[in-house]
């Protein structure tokens, strides 16, 4: 055991933390949300030039080969700062189908230019009625011989709007809630049949609805098991909400800082407000709540490459619930704290609040995963609840 | 960073695990996974058998009898000793006094006291709280007079865990009664057999008598009891204080806890079913796992983080043990109040159970609402949940 970071960890972490440090101030980022694109375009590209994009993809394809440990220094640092960037959608949640699902050719083809900064990929896997089940998936493909027809809706494609491609999960097989029968496909976002209604996110990103109306796919665009890709979804979302989770532990972090910089400026009745004991045992609780979610945001990232799919998946939906509970007991005390100032769009703190509240409801939100986990025997002693 | 335990690390392990399930007496591990206390002698049987064996003291050092483990191995060891179940080292002697006395005692005093901390010769309590002295511990007025090669003690201390089982208590004394609160304070070790010492327990309100007054009425005490410095004491206090938090969390015994609950409530039946197989009652005990996992974590950084600070120095992180340490140990009781249901209502004392007074079925029933009461004591002892608190806001967040 083990809970250092290596020399290497350590560079990394400090080249994004100056990286953010120079580039990505709350008026920065107040920029960038202007931009065309609702981000920072040349963000994009410092990311690229500093090897951020191809961070966790196999060398041979021009990445560099990082593991978990790698992005969840990198998702602390972008959380820590807030960024617009479609850093998640394309790099962790879409680039993790192509590490675990695509074929060498798939990868040749799509992974040197997403880690070169020219394309950026959207995940579809959500629909209006899957709420938090990656298996509830309505949209079919069919086969007709050369290749696949998909026709369904897409819901929360986040950055589904920017997206150079998209990888759909459809139904070839099976009833609507089977986990067996389902596909994944990659579709060109301007593919004839495709319809995308982009819109801002609550906190501050752009997302897409997205229609598919007899959307052509190529067979050799088929990713995976056309029938059996689910295992493949199931695990990349897991390694997804560790991801997540870190980021989370970046901004709470920020937060509580903020917070406590607040505390000890802001006067009333003569004194800083932070003198004040019960706003200091407030700003204590905070810091028990980010100090257990970094544990836990550990401890998802140690558990999220396990082949052990039923210890994974506790690990990473304790992880999960832990993050949702805290983004509510430390943002509500972030928020409280500052007073009216909290509540106004130009101060960061609410940006970071609806930041970690939208964490919240991506990929299972902490009742989803409390759920899981106590389905799953829970994290100790599972033998004696056997009968 | 790597959470798997090393092939050594996991050899160690199994190496613990069957030395501590074969090795401990099989009626303490009954008591014990009944959610009963052990007694002295069931604590000192453990504490000779660990001694025997060399454990007794892992974390001393190996000159007085540690065992060189790495953090990591402590850790394992402590895992494995609260998951026996077996008792914890017998407390304040192995845990608080020992390490004041190697780092701070004369030659003397550890060659006297140290051998006899390990082998249980004597037992020791901690005389640091009194009735006008709780979280304003430095306000104490227990005086200690010099008087040529002598202290004469006189005044009062309270909430004094097991001292009807001590011969030996660790005191904080004032010596200098003009000097600033805590400039006055020495660090004494009395003999609880002098004549002037009256020891008159307590029973908390589950009914275990756990903690006791002592009275100190002209005590004579050797000058050489004193440890370190005259009027040094509150830095000593300070350590004993630090000293205990990274143990305080009680991750092991939470864990044994939730098993316990797990097989309680699988052989408990509420409506036709298993109560375990109520999905809200899982989730109830799930939520309380995550944050027993999220604490076990922030202990073992602690622990790896611990080599690398500078000697005295403390991990921010570390403060939050005991908070959430005692939140989680009353989650815990309060699941198992859940499991009994209308069963926790039956007392049965101690004493009762002694005499062999068959007991009130089911069996397991009778301990569940005393621990649950017990447990309030958790967030009040060794410095309360808000005067931690206090500490974390000025000392970490600078407030």
């Amino acid at each position: 055991m083990d809970l250092d970071l290596s020399e290497e960890q350590r560079l990394l972490k400090d080249g994004v933390e100056r990286l953010m440090r120079e580039h990505y101030s709350f008026e920065d980022r107040r920029k960038y949300r202007t931009e065309k694109l609702g981000f920072s375009e040349a963000m994009w590209t410092r990311y690229a030039e500093l090897g951020l994009l191809g961070l966790p993809f196999p060398e041979v394809y021009g990445g560099l080969g990082a593991g978990p440990v790698e992005t969840m220094i990198v998702m602390e640092a972008f959380g820590k700062a807030l960024i617009l960037e479609p850093y998640f959608a394309t790099i962790v949640l879409t680039g993790g189908i192509l590490r675990h699902g695509a074929n060498e050719a798939q990868k040749s083809k799509l992974v040197p230019a997403i880690a070169e900064g020219r394309m950026k990929l959207a995940f579809a896997y959500a629909e209006p009625q899957s709420r938090y089940d990656l298996f509830d998936v309505e949209t079919r493909a069919k086969s007709d011989g050369e290749g696949w027809v998909l026709n369904g809706t897409k819901g929360l494609v986040l950055h589904g709007d920017v997206a150079d491609r998209i990888i759909v999960s459809a139904r070839t097989a099976g009833g609507a809630r089977e986990k067996d029968g389902i596909g994944l496909f990659l579709v060109e976002a301007n593919a004839p049949g495709l319809m995308r209604r982009a819109y801002p996110t609550q906190d501050g990103l752009r997302a897409a609805e997205i229609k598919l109306q007899n959307v052509r796919v190529a067979a050799s665009d088929v990713i995976g098991n056309p029938a059996g890709a689910f295992p493949i979804i199931s695990r990349v979302a897991d390694e997804a909400v560790a991801a997540l989770c870190a980021e989370a532990v970046g901004c709470f972090a920020e937060m509580h800082a903020i917070t406590l910089a607040y505390m000890k400026t802001r006067k009333q009745f003569g004194a800083a407000i932070g003198s004040f004991q019960v706003l200091q045992h407030r700003a204590v609780d905070m810091f028990v709540e980010l100090e257990q979610s970094r544990s836990m945001a550990m401890f998802a990232t140690m558990m999220a490459g396990e082949s052990d799919a039923t210890e994974r998946m506790r690990a990473i939906s304790a992880a999960k619930s832990q993050i949702g509970q805290s983004s509510k007991a430390l943002g509500r005390q972030a928020i409280q704290l500052h007073g009216g100032i909290g509540m106004t769009m130009e101060y960061s703190i609410g940006h970071y609040f609806k930041h970690v509240t939208m964490i919240d409801t991506s990929l299972g939100d902490t009742e989803h995963h409390l759920r899981r986990l106590a389905l799953l025997g829970g994290l100790f002693g599972e033998q004696a609840i056997q009968r | 960073m790597d959470l798997n335990f090393t092939a050594d690390e996991l050899a160690f392990r199994d190496e613990v695990r069957a030395f501590c399930r074969s090795a401990i007496p099989a009626d303490i591990r009954e008591k014990l996974i009944a959610g009963r206390h052990p007694s002295k002698d069931d604590k000192v049987r453990w504490t000779r058998i660990l001694a025997q064996k060399g454990w007794a003291v892992p974390h001393w050092p190996v000159e007085y009898g540690g065992t060189g483990w790495t953090p990591v191995q402590q850790y394992i060891f402590g895992e494995e000793v609260s998951q026996t179940p077996a008792p914890e080292p017998a407390g304040s002697g192995i845990n608080l006094v020992g390490p004041v006395i190697y780092n701070f005692g004369n030659e003397a005093q550890k060659k006297y006291f140290l051998p006899r901390i390990v082998n249980v010769d004597d037992w020791w309590c901690e005389g640091f709280s009194e009735p006008g002295a709780g979280s304003d511990l430095a306000s104490l007025k227990t005086r200690a007079l010099r008087n040529g090669e002598h202290y004469i003690v006189n005044g009062q201390k309270i909430w004094t865990s097991l001292a009807q089982y001590s011969n030996w208590i660790f005191c904080l004394v004032r010596t200098d009664p003009d000097a600033k609160k805590q400039r006055g304070i020495s660090f004494l070790l009395i003999d609880l057999t002098s004549p002037g010492v009256t020891v008159r327990p307590i029973q908390l309100f589950d009914g275990y008598p756990e903690v006791c007054e002592v009275f100190f009425d002209d005590v004579r005490v050797p000058g050489g009891n004193l440890v370190g410095e005259e009027n040094r004491g509150w830095d000593y206090a300070k350590f004993v204080l630090g000293n205990g938090r990274v143990t305080i969390a009680c991750v092991g015994r939470s864990k044994e806890r939730i098993r316990r609950v797990k097989e309680l409530a699988a052989c408990t039946r509420v409506g036709g079913e298993r109560l375990i197989d109520r999905t809200d009652f899982r989730k109830k005990i799930a939520a309380v796992e995550v944050q027993l996992k999220a604490l076990e974590m922030t202990q073992l950084r602690v622990l790896a983080n611990q080599s690398k600070l500078e000697k005295g120095a403390q991990d921010p992180a570390s403060s939050i043990l005991k908070i959430k340490g005692s939140e989680i140990q009353q989650a815990t009781a309060e699941l198992l109040m859940d499991v009994v249901g209308p069963y926790a209502l039956p007392y049965q004392s101690e004493e009762e159970l002694q005499r062999g007074e068959p007991s009130i079925d089911p069996d397991w029933a009778g301990p569940i609402a005393p621990a649950y009461f017990n447990g309030r004591k958790v967030p009040i002892y060794s410095g309360s949940d808000e005067i931690q608190k206090n500490i974390i806001a000025k000392v970490v967040l600078g407030l």
